[in-house]
């Protein structure tokens, strides 16, 4: 079942015209902010699909940089979102790419800055729901409707005991986990949604396991 | 957890319950959270619903210039008398109307199920108000009701155009609705499952073809008869009348046509309306470049 809560049907409350791609693209461009953790510098957003055809008309740019602004679905400033990153100083260029997606819905978002990058692919499902589909060339499942942590780390035994055994400690529930890797022994990533908040406190104590790069986390 | 409408109509026939009262039960327990807050949330949700029909019926229009003012000649055509339907579903046309319209100028609206199709389910509400006088708590619970029907839909089938063309937006917000209305007027969890049913099946085929691309042309009237549509099947299922396919096989039958419909009528402005010559001029007109 994709969706799971009825304000999935009612809701959300946002700015016109489009949940699907204007609610929902900021959304995409929101957790992407989220999960780069802070303002980037630059971003170059790609287009696919019905997303391609008609962004324009349901203002699926400005959304999405709203998003990337950390603006809710709601926030009126993602009207005049374009002029608030100039002024803020995050270069947008946009792109309309002719790949057939797997979704008629599908964004690509690369941000960076001076000190890192992140890229990320997001469908729109409808109703404003999104799934995050790809991240920094990880394949991977979030609804955005639980806490989530994502952990960069390095492909080696006992790791995912490790930080299964942190979460437990603190009586947080896994309800969903896939772990991906490029490549066997290098570089992998673990995608974990859980059912309680996620403290800070814990984000560190993961930092500090053996074998572990990065801890993001994603609240809804 | 309800997966079909039989199962949902099961639930609450078995515990003489409401529609409404099922899917608040289940969001309970999905979520965990009480039912305070589930109440408290969609209250909101009517609040934004409301204030977009009020701003809408004083009047809006669109950043293109394609859409709005449609809702104030309407009321105003209602108040002359002179209609040849009738002042609830003309009252509810008006009220999708203002709604899409406050949709297509950017304001803030509740997406029900989408943003394009935002006005049927809140036009056939405000407009049966005054008919039905329901208390707060029973307008709030038409949206619980409203919402179990399209949680169905969406998990069984589609609610967005690019997927499954308008019926699946338009079309999925009418048999919400419809059902909706016949909870609120005192119909069984069966008859809102036939008004659904009903309205649905005449939404059938219904694709997304948006002129350059925008949610004005022709979504703010395809919104106009849905709410229209909404309150026919709801007075069709309240006279007893059942649709002979069952409601979930329409929901099945809506995702498969969606399957099959052509990209160019899905949300992609290639075809239909979106290519005819005046939808063409239209969008070179307002993006200086032609869309195809």
């Amino acid at each position: 079942m994709k969706y799971k809560s009825v304000f999935d049907i009612i809701g959300p409350i946002m700015i016109g015209p489009s949940s699907s791609h204007t609610a929902g693209a900021a959304r995409i461009g929101r957790v992407a902010r989220s999960l780069f953790g802070r303002q980037p510098k630059w971003a170059h957003i790609f287009f696919y699909g019905s997303f391609k055809d008609t962004y324009k008309g349901h203002g699926t740019d400005v959304a999405i940089v709203g998003g990337l602004l950390d603006f809710d679905t709601f926030d009126e400033r993602i009207k005049s979102s374009l002029q608030i990153a100039q002024q803020e100083g995050l270069a947008v260029t946009f792109y309309e790419e002719e790949a057939v997606p797997n979704h008629p819905n599908t964004a690509k978002i690369h941000i960076g800055d001076e000190n890192g990058e992140l890229e990320l692919v997001g469908i729109s499902i409808g109703g404003g729901k999104i799934e995050i589909t790809e991240l920094n060339g990880f394949e991977l499942k979030l609804s955005g409707h639980h806490p989530a942590l994502l952990i960069m780390h390095n492909d080696r035994y006992g790791t995912i005991a490790s930080v299964a055994n942190v979460l437990a400690k603190y009586a947080i529930n896994i309800g969903h986990m896939e772990v991906s890797r490029k490549e066997k022994g290098k570089e992998a990533l673990m995608t974990i949604e859980v059912d309680q908040p996620i403290d800070d406190a814990i984000v560190k104590e993961l930092e500090q396991l053996p074998h572990i790069i990065q801890v993001t986390k994603i609240v809804d | 957890m309800f997966r079909n409408v039989a199962e949902l109509v099961e639930l609450a026939e078995s515990q003489q319950i409401k529609i409404a009262e099922v899917m608040i039960r289940q969001e309970i327990e999905v979520t965990g959270r009480s039912r305070e807050e589930i109440f408290t949330q969609m209250d909101k949700n009517l609040q934004v619903m409301e204030q977009a029909v009020m701003r809408g019926l004083a009047g809006v229009s669109s950043h293109s210039g394609l859409t709005g003012g449609d809702a104030v000649l309407l009321q105003t055509y209602i108040r002359q008398g002179r209609f040849l339907s009738g002042e609830t579903i003309l009252d509810a046309v008006s009220k999708a109307v203002a709604t899409n319209e406050v949709n297509a100028a950017m304001g803030i609206i509740c997406a029900t199920p989408t943003a394009g199709s935002a006005g049927v389910v809140p036009g056939t509400l405000f407009a049966v108000k005054e008919k039905l006088q329901p208390t707060r708590e029973q307008m709030v619970e038409f949206l619980f009701t409203a919402g179990a029907f399209g949680f169905v839909v969406a998990n069984n089938a589609s609610i967005s155009g690019a997927a499954g063309g308008c019926q699946a937006e338009v079309g999925s917000a009418t048999g919400m609705a419809a059902a909706a209305l016949v909870e609120m007027a005192g119909g069984t969890p069966s008859q809102a499952a036939e008004a659904m049913a009903i309205a649905l099946k005449n939404m059938l085929g219904l694709v997304c073809d948006p002129v350059a691309g925008l949610v004005e042309v022709p979504c703010v009237k395809r919104n106009a008869m849905g709410a229209a549509n909404a309150m026919v099947a709801a007075d069709m299922a309240l006279a007893g009348i059942k649709s002979r396919i069952p409601c979930d096989e329409v929901i099945e039958a809506m995702y498969r046509i969606g399957e099959t419909m052509p990209t160019a009528l899905k949300e992609t402005a290639q075809g239909g309306l979106a290519a005819t010559p005046t939808g063409r001029a239209l969008a070179a007109k307002i993006f200086g470049v032609s869309q195809t």
